[in-house]
């Protein structure tokens, strides 16, 4: 098992080196002078070139590269060049949107996917399956920001449920700051629910086939504990590799639903970051999100080897 | 009374007739072997007892259990039935156990859900089976995952949980097929001391008479889903009144005729090994010390003669595979060489490979996976050709396929078929026609009747023989069933823990096996004869 995770511990480090240096060449290689840029068209060459030394950018490759990695470890991504704070601050922002955003979407996704799986695995072939999935085929063909409409036309305008848009901020109380989260999370969450729905369902469906599952019945136990006890477990392999992949998307790929709801989240700095070239913060943000990918995927291979124990190896 | 009773049961999936008016009883203690070819109905036989049967299954007429009517009887009361009056053992022990749950949970499970019992005294309880069927806690703890465990050790485990509340009826479908015939011999030593000591009944499923004949105080014979002969074992085989009684026991007893047996010593060798090992990277320990490397095949040498058929026989793990796939240049050896032709193939690149693999044909056991499903058989069995100097023409191709087919018994319409239009025999017969259209000089034979029923079994070894003496082509046939070698092979070798313990002309060494695993092994093979004769002393 330690050695499992050892392996996977390592690998993650290597892989977070290796995209930082990527991230690193690709904004070097990037046409635009931040410098120029900060200081505007009028500027003299002298005034740019004045900044650009305090900025250190004339210093050699591999030592900018350092200096960026090593701030990156201390949780220093520098100033934003149109904004003049520490990118820190912004992105700090931006994540506690975000996070929970993603957070609830993704409980959401989950909490639908799994029983619809479930009953649609064991009634296969049936009424319910073929409704469940013809739902589950519309849940993955409506985009989520026509989605996103009807929700607020139903429950903000008509309703008066929940705010339209816009987010108050945690100050104002977890249930306000909540209450403006819900929509988005719901309109995220629905064709997440729908894929990993039908992923549920065919590995369970494929599981339910197995000889171990005779040998369940064959003990004495009712289908629907056997469904739950012997299936469910051995078909989270590929439930946990979707989830995983949804919860990457779902952190930073918001940025339509953000703009739907007027939510400022990550999606939305790194859109607008990029459009002012701010490459630092773009360069922040890109940093964190590949830290947050390798994460997660640490994450599900634990979570693989807690599932299954031929992946633990011997003790 | 009988425990189970089975009158004029039919069952029908779809519109698909299963079984015909099928009769059968087993009392408490008692044996009762049901035998039949694949798709006779002997599993959905057993399944309609369970009433696990598929979705569109229809089942009429009464079977009884214990006083109860299982086809008239609600979920609830089978549910309380499996497991605890009525255990079952599959097939296939590889698959039978539930890969994240240990073997401690799987075991225990059906007994605190029949019993109510604790989470405690389910262990106990759990503890104490699996030491009945020979798996000591000391050194198989209920923690151990099923990946952990060989196959004969899981077969011990799912008889653990099939015997674990002393039901009075076990349902064993084919509990030795996948194993080994020592791991037979001891799986069906524990099935009888268990029906021993608790007067359970057993229903034992096989396609293997000898297997039958050992175990069975009575049996019935199946096909297409009808009882064709039935009653005491040993009066209903020594008589043989029924006709497909006579040809199953003639068809498990038989020997391929081969007028002109190969004569030792009396040309240049074909396949010469020398000195093979293999290893096989081992689990790593600690982090700091290298991982021990695991010998598969260690120090092996043999010869073979052109048109000689040698018998590498030995228990499941003994490296016979291994050893197979370097001889074929599938795999390559850590040390040691192998020569075909005088010519070593071992450290060749693939290009330089070819002319040997044209002479060295391989069949497999599993007629089934072995080809692909979504092509015609002209292209499966031509498949080789590309080994051929001068390609074919599209013309020549087809003759040649023709010729090819027609030699293993098929005819030249069935080359614009798909696979899943021939039976398992028919595809055995497929995949040595793919072997035989280079004209080799070698044919390695893994397991090749070993999926077969005992009358095709018997035709594909007719088949082989032929092909040898016809067309003078060597083979190594890889088996661990002794039948095979005895039919088969003019020189028999033992492989035991990666090594060659005994090599000796066939009949000599079948008769007088001297190292300790070729006596094991020998000792463990059912003979039909031998089972016939101690029956009748029996049974009077």
């Amino acid at each position: 098992m330690t050695a499992y995770l050892l392996k996977r511990l390592i690998i993650a480090a290597l892989t977070l080196v290796l995209a930082s240096m990527v991230v690193f060449a690709i904004m070097e290689v990037l046409p635009g002078d931040p410098a120029r840029l900060m200081l505007g068209l009028n500027a003299s060459a002298d005034q740019v070139e004045l900044l650009r030394n305090q900025m250190g950018l004339n210093a050699p490759l591999v030592l900018r590269y350092l200096h960026w990695a090593g701030g990156l470890l201390r949780l220093d991504f520098g100033r934003s060049y149109t904004y003049s704070v520490p990118v820190i601050d912004l992105v700090r922002e931006r994540v506690a949107v975000s996070l929970p955003l993603a957070l609830i979407a993704l409980a959401l996704s989950t909490i639908i996917a799994i029983p619809v799986g479930v009953f649609s695995a064991s009634r296969q072939g049936r009424a319910g399956d073929t409704l469940a999935m013809g739902a589950a085929q519309l849940g993955v063909a409506v985009p989520n920001f026509w989605f996103a409409l009807i929700l607020i036309y139903l429950f903000a305008v008509w309703l008066h449920l929940v705010p339209a848009g816009g987010f108050p901020g945690w100050n104002a109380g977890i249930w306000p700051a909540l209450k403006s989260l819900i929509l988005p999370a719901v309109a995220l969450a629905l064709p997440q629910a729908a894929i990993l729905g039908r992923v549920a369902r065919s590995a369970l469906i494929e599981v339910l086939n197995e000889d171990y599952i005779r040998t369940a019945r064959a003990k004495g136990l009712p289908y629907r504990a056997v469904l739950w006890r012997h299936g469910l477990r051995n078909a989270m392999i590929p439930v946990l590799t979707i989830l995983g992949l949804q919860f990457a998307f779902l952190l930073a790929g918001t940025i339509i639903i953000e703009n739907v709801f007027y939510l400022p989240g990550l999606g939305r700095l790194i859109f607008q970051a990029i459009t002012q070239r701010d490459l630092i913060v773009v360069e922040s943000i890109v940093m964190l999100l590949v830290a947050a990918v390798i994460l997660i995927n640490l994450l599900v291979d634990f979570s693989y080897a807690i599932v299954d124990p031929r992946l633990r190896g011997r003790q | 009374m009988s425990l189970l009773e089975i009158e004029n049961l039919s069952l029908v999936i779809g519109a698909t007739p299963i079984l015909k008016g099928v009769e059968l009883t087993v009392s408490p203690g008692e044996v009762v072997g049901l035998v039949g070819e694949s798709g006779s109905g002997k599993s959905m036989t057993a399944l309609t007892i369970m009433q696990l049967l598929p979705h569109l299954a229809r089942a009429e007429g009464r079977v009884t259990f214990d006083g109860i009517d299982i086809l008239r009887a609600t979920e609830d009361q089978m549910c309380a039935l499996r497991g605890d009056d009525i255990g079952m053992v599959f097939q296939e022990p590889m698959t039978a156990l539930n890969p994240v749950k240990t073997i401690g949970e799987q075991v225990a499970e059906g007994i605190r859900w029949h019993t109510k019992a604790g989470r405690a005294e389910g262990e106990d309880r759990a503890r104490k089976i699996l030491d009945r069927v020979g798996l000591p806690e000391a050194k198989f703890p209920l923690s151990r995952y099923p990946h952990e465990l060989s196959g004969g050790q899981r077969q011990r485990v799912v008889i653990a949980i099939a015997c674990a509340l002393k039901p009075k009826l076990l349902i064993a479908d084919e509990p030795t097929t996948a194993l080994d015939v020592v791991l037979q011999a001891q799986i069906l030593d524990l099935l009888r001391d268990l029906v021993r000591e608790n007067r359970m009944g057993l229903l034992l499923i096989s396609h293997d008479l000898a297997v039958v004949t050992e175990m069975a105080d009575r049996l019935t014979i199946l096909r297409n889903g009808e009882v064709t002969d039935a009653g005491e074992t040993a009066r209903t085989l020594s008589e043989q009144q029924h006709p497909y009684t006579r040809e199953l026991a003639l068809a498990s007893m038989h020997l391929p005729a081969r007028p002109k047996p190969h004569l030792a010593g009396s040309a240049k060798p074909l396949l010469e090994v020398e000195g093979v090992v293999r290893d096989y990277p081992g689990q790593r320990m600690s982090l700091f010390r290298p991982a021990q490397p695991i010998r598969a095949v260690d120090d092996v040498s043999l010869t073979i003669e052109p048109a000689q058929s040698v018998a590498l026989v030995g228990r499941s793990g003994c490296g016979k595979s291994t050893l197979a796939r370097m001889i074929l240049a599938l795999d390559k050896p850590t040390a040691g060489t192998i020569r075909f032709r005088g010519e070593a193939i071992t450290g060749k690149a693939e290009a330089e490979l070819k002319p040997a693999r044209r002479d060295m044909q391989v069949v497999f056991q599993d007629p089934y996976g072995s080809f692909d499903p979504r092509q015609k058989v002209e292209k499966l069995v031509a498949e080789p050709l590309h080994l051929l100097l001068k390609q074919p023409t599209q013309a020549e191709r087809r003759e040649m396929v023709a010729h090819a087919l027609d030699e293993v018994g098929l005819g030249p319409r069935d080359m614009d078929k798909y696979p899943h239009e021939f039976s398992g025999g028919q595809r055995q017969r497929l995949s040595i026609a793919r072997a035989i259209i280079t004209r080799p000089k070698l044919v390695v034979a893994d397991e090749p009747v070993s999926a077969l029923d005992v009358s095709i079994r018997a035709q594909i070894l007719d088949l082989f023989a032929e092909l040898n003496q016809k067309l003078g082509i060597a083979y190594l046939f890889i088996t661990h069933d002794l039948t095979v070698a005895r039919a088969m092979a003019d020189e028999v070798l033992v492989m035991h823990e990666g090594k060659i313990v005994e090599r000796g002309r066939t009949a000599d060494m079948l008769d007088h096996p001297r190292s300790e695993p070729a006596r094991a092994l020998v000792a463990a093979v059912p003979d039909l004869h031998r089972a016939i004769a101690r029956k009748m002393q029996e049974q009077g």
